[in-house]
């Protein structure tokens, strides 16, 4: 599947109908939101797709433990890293768009807040990874942490927001994207278009840098890179 | 000098309570002797040693939040009009940031590091563990009761169940080497 050509050029359509229906099509008029409302169809969904890679690299931590396969710490780390860069554009935009309605680019909102401790949490995950040398054991223990931290994560941005006074959407308990935030004509752009579009291009990005971890894997095992071999000379 | 305000006090004692706890749990895991551990892996099994680690740190998270509230009425004044109920919101805040420094000081241990590592793990993921726990200390600090705070006790206790499921079901593969 992920070898085959059409899912990327489904990607490459839907991330064009967005960029084309968000900036030209209609919105609804909001005072304070004015034409910003188009920042849904990044900033939300960047957060999806950071979501979505940070799920699926659970998953493959889950399969290494369960089967200890190399492969899948490989592509347990890649789309860790696919998610941190959405992570950090989804955080972007985000400020961009709080400097245009809510006065300043950071205001210790809890979503805020809940977004850079998501990314630290994720940053401290590749930091453990590289403080340790032997693979296995790199694998193993990161593994359990990615498992571990993405427990933590899930209330740290869905559950505890929502219980604070907060300026972001979605707040108190009321769920954002409902009907008098977003009007039809938005829909057909974000859900169709927007969200798979971004998630699609996170998988692609990340299937890249997968074989390409593959392919200087394969290599350095025939060839030692050469640090590593004056490492072992040293050592 | 005088007392501190009510909102400096309760920031003071939650973070106190945070930096003691790194320094009492990381303890637990990385200052076991490499024989000691072994000496454990022959009369238990991953599970139990985890669990008896949970329950030891817990417990002693829980009286080191209790001396600290003693010594933080004694030396800093009492400005709480509910006392009583901040004793409960200690013990739960206690118990809830050992067991998350628990695990995080077992991984930090097999890491072969030392308690840097565990700072960079810890501090992102207790921050929000550190943020309802301050809005919880609102039961105690204000005579009127917002709405949603039981919510967040819930919440907090879900999270604490959670942490240690998850410590019995990740443990033992970091138990083998």
């Amino acid at each position: 599947m992920i070898r085959q050509k059409w899912w990327k050029i489904l990607c490459g359509i839907l991330l064009i109908y967005t960029f084309i229906a968000g900036f030209l099509g209609g919105v609804p008029a909001k005072p304070i939101l004015n034409e910003t409302i188009r920042n849904l169809y990044f900033h939300v969904a960047m957060w999806f797709a950071m979501m979505v890679l940070f799920t699926i690299s659970v998953i493959y931590s889950v399969r290494y433990l369960r089967t200890n396969n190399h492969k899948y710490d490989i592509y347990a780390l890649e789309y860790t890293k696919g998610g941190l860069v959405f992570g950090v554009l989804g955080f972007t935009t985000g400020s961009i768009w709080a400097r245009w309605t809510w006065g300043a680019f950071w205001s210790s909102d809890p979503k805020q807040l809940g977004a850079v401790i998501a990314l630290l949490i994720y940053l401290a995950y590749l930091v453990l990874r590289n403080s340790m040398t032997d693979m296995d054991k790199r694998a193993r223990i990161g593994a359990v942490y990615n498992i571990f931290a993405f427990a933590m994560l899930l209330p740290t941005i869905w559950i505890i927001p929502r219980l604070m006074e907060s300026l972001h959407p979605g707040g108190m308990g009321n769920p954002a994207l409902d009907t008098h935030d977003i009007d039809s004509r938005m829909r057909v752009v974000f859900w169709p278009g927007a969200v798979p579009g971004w998630t699609l291009l996170g998988v692609w990005i990340t299937t890249l840098r997968i074989r390409l971890a593959i392919l200087t894997e394969q290599k350095e095992g025939l060839h030692p890179a050469p640090n590593q071999a004056r490492k072992l000379r040293n050592a | 000098m005088g007392e501190p305000e009510s909102t400096v006090w309760k920031g003071l004692f939650w973070m106190m309570q945070l930096f003691i706890c790194v320094n009492a749990v990381a303890k637990s895991f990385l200052q076991e002797g490499k024989g000691r551990l072994l000496y454990f892996y022959t009369i238990a099994g991953p599970k139990d040693f985890i669990l008896s680690k949970l329950l030891f740190n817990a417990l002693l998270m829980i009286v080191m939040a209790l001396v600290s509230l003693g010594l933080f009425v004694l030396m800093l004044g009492n400005p709480m009009p509910n006392p009583l109920s901040f004793v409960a919101i200690s013990c739960l805040g206690g118990m809830s940031l050992s067991l998350v420094f628990t695990f995080l000081a077992a991984i930090a241990a097999r890491a072969q590091q030392n308690a840097a590592l565990m700072a960079i793990l810890g501090f992102p993921l207790i921050i929000p563990q550190l943020l309802l726990l301050s809005k919880i200390s609102n039961i105690a600090f204000e005579d009127v009761l917002q709405g949603g705070l039981a919510t967040m006790s819930a919440v907090l206790a879900g999270l604490d169940v959670m942490i240690v499921a998850l410590s019995l079901i990740l443990f033992p593969f970091l138990w083998k080497d």
